[in-house]
């Protein structure tokens, strides 16, 4: 346990170091940070000072060096375009997509895996059909095209929800949240709807796969020739076994939808990270896609770690399978 | 952009007309026949593929051409709604554009830079998945370690950030120009690892095979070994997984251009028409952004279906 958590661990730092090498080459030789920050005017002598003063002229690797120090503390300089430091930037607009994030998720597991158990035992059910092809549309639906349908359904035509921003906003700190207001939940609707869509489909293909093999396993024979009443069976015996699987995915998942909280964002105009990315992108401001990415990055290998160590710990014949190697 | 079309690969006929009658009589062609989903499918891609191919000449109106639009036709309704023009079938944009014409050639660019894409990464990770499952040692661990970190990423992701960068590096004024190539690769770039390490599965096993000692042992140079003996045997997968991430890079070449980071206004795509219809939703003319939206919803689809149904087809194994 403890060589595959050092090894694991190691893994995950290099993956780190990587990401932030390519934030670096980034930061320093696409576009000269110089030339984003000073006017036309500066003559060629401030110029020069003003990069002594940033450290320009130091060797490369000293320069990379003093990069993952300062990124270590989440110090990435200031925005191209709103002159801001870009921690302060990422901070402020942190809890809008971690909250979306998160409610999306729940719901997709709140409804896809009920989803997947009904369609996984009524396997030729009229409903089940009908949850399958909704799940095929679902996959093939580009996610902007899922908000901009529900925006012209419940927003344009009926007018029941709000189409973008994030309603009242109650500050808790530093941390903003949009759960305590009426005006905040109804706005959280459709975007989490948008988000959560994909993953529901995804979750609920998994539970049904997971179910139509579990039930044909020998302890489920057994557990029907003991007498055991079908609900006890279905739930207590085949559900609990499919789920090792679904809480992995979902956990892996869990940085996807940050990831495609870009695009939603942008649909529904939600004062998140990702849409604050995505501007960078377009006006490329590049210390915010620097700060970006090492964060996300920080996000998916941070999961991946604890899913792969949760994995290990929980299921044995994994830790028997390493051993034989 | 107009050399594109060139590049867009058509369905070929195999040449001789024995391989015909055997094409025609092998279990493939009987499950695809079997299945009406599937054939629905593939006539509803080959109509998208004609239609874009043949945009300039099938389209009512040219949406380019400055001379034939008029902005007194701007934002006319669908045919069927009050105040239609029956030679708008689908509505007009806000400078007059035919929404139907604007899905043809936005099929074209979208599907350009769908098949284009998925052909580079299909090159570059066969040729990586070769090389690695091949020569083995240091050089599959680099590769595969490349590949293993950037699969912990969202393709999607991986695209924005590249496409990011390449518009950095190309600067202000060339951005529109080269926003096809630039869109092109960024993509490629996101999809290849899927490629790569299938081709370096079953490179795997061929690699012990006799025929692979015996052309070795006659010394023939690893390279050709690699192209001439081990490809041929294990390209049958690619061909599934190509199909599959077609519609994903259709998808994510209509986020990218949704999102404002993909293909100008100026040649507009499926996923740009959406993004300038976004803006006129609220004022009621739904149609700008619905029809082609619809249009890029059922292409996915379809392609989507073919694509399963090819995966299950060459695999009777699975399920």
């Amino acid at each position: 346990m403890l060589a595959f958590t050092i090894r694991r661990l190691l893994q995950a730092v290099l993956v780190m170091l990587v990401v932030a090498l390519i934030s670096f080459t980034l930061f320093r030789f696409v576009g000269d940070p110089v030339n984003q920050m000073v006017g036309v005017e500066t003559t060629p002598e401030q110029r020069e000072a003003l990069r002594e003063r940033l450290g320009l002229n130091d060797p490369v690797l000293v320069q990379f060096g003093r990069f993952i120090t300062k990124a270590a503390r989440f110090d990435f300089g200031t925005s191209y375009q709103f002159r801001q430091p870009v921690a302060e930037l990422i901070g402020r607009r942190l809890p809008a997509t971690l909250e979306l994030s998160f409610v999306s998720a729940v719901l997709a597991l709140l409804v896809g895996i009920p989803m997947g158990v009904y369609t996984g035992l009524h396997r030729d059910s009229w409903l089940s059909k009908l949850f399958l092809s909704i799940s095929l549309i679902g996959i093939s639906l580009p996610t902007f095209f899922i908000g901009i349908l529900l925006i012209f359904v419940f927003a344009v035509t009926l007018q029941w929800l709000p189409s973008f921003g994030r309603g009242g906003v109650v500050q808790l700190g530093w941390w903003s949240t949009g759960l305590l207001t009426w005006s905040g939940i109804k706005a959280l609707i459709l975007p989490a709807i948008t988000l959560g869509l994909f993953q529901m489909t995804l979750i609920m293909r998994l539970v049904r796969s997971e179910m139509l093999e579990v039930i044909r396993t020998d302890y489920i024979k057994f557990a029907r020739a003991r007498g055991l009443r079908e609900r006890s069976i279905n739930f207590r015996h085949a559900l609990k076994n499919t789920l090792v699987p679904v809480i992995t995915i979902t956990g892996l998942q869990l940085g996807s939808i940050i990831a495609f909280a870009i695009i939603t964002e942008t649909v529904f105009q939600w004062p998140g990270m990702g849409l604050l990315f995505l501007q960078a992108v377009q006006n490329v401001d590049i210390p915010i896609m620097a700060a970006y990415l090492m964060l996300i990055a920080f996000l998916f290998v941070t999961i991946n770690l604890i899913v792969d160590l949760l994995y290990f710990r929980v299921d044995p014949r994994l830790r028997v399978e390493r051993a034989a190697h | 952009m107009t050399t594109v079309t060139d590049k867009t690969p058509d369905r070929q006929e195999p040449a001789a007309p024995g391989r015909i009658a055997r094409v025609l009589d092998s279990d493939i062609f009987h499950s695809f026949w079997r299945s009406k989903v599937t054939v629905l499918s593939a006539f509803i891609t080959l109509l998208f593929i004609i239609g874009a191919a043949f945009a300039p000449w099938l389209a009512p109106h040219n949406p380019f051409d400055l001379a034939t639009i008029s902005i007194l036709d701007a934002r006319l309704p669908p045919i069927g709604m009050e105040y239609h023009d029956p030679s708008y079938l689908l509505g007009t944009d806000d400078q007059g554009r035919d929404v139907f014409s604007g899905i043809l050639y936005g099929a074209r660019i979208s599907l350009a830079v769908g098949f284009l894409s998925v052909f580079f990464a299909a090159v570059v990770g066969v040729l990586l998945g070769l090389i690695a499952g091949y020569v083995g040692g240091k050089v599959d661990a680099i590769i595969m370690r490349i590949a293993e970190v950037q699969l912990t990423f969202p393709a999607i992701l991986i695209a924005l950030l590249v496409d990011g960068v390449a518009r950095a590096l190309v600067g202000n004024l060339d951005r529109e120009r080269y926003a096809f190539w630039i869109l092109v690769f960024s993509i490629a770039l996101s999809f290849w690892v899927q490629f790569a390490r299938t081709v370096r599965g079953s490179t795997l096993v061929e690699r012990n095979k006799e025929y692979v000692q015996a052309a070795r042992l006659i010394g023939i140079p690893p390279f050709l070994i690699m192209i001439r003996h081990v490809l041929p045997n294990v390209i049958g997968p690619v061909l599934v997984i190509a199909t599959i991430n077609l519609g994903l890079a259709v998808i994510t070449e209509a986020t990218l251009s949704f999102l404002g980071v993909g293909i100008p206004p100026t040649q507009p795509s499926l996923g740009t028409l959406v993004r300038i219809g976004n803006d006129f939703l609220f004022s009621g003319e739904w149609w700008i952004a619905m029809f082609p939206g619809c249009a890029l919803a059922i292409l996915v689809l379809a392609v989507n279906l073919l694509g399963d149904w090819l995966r299950d087809a060459l695999n009777p194994k699975l399920r």
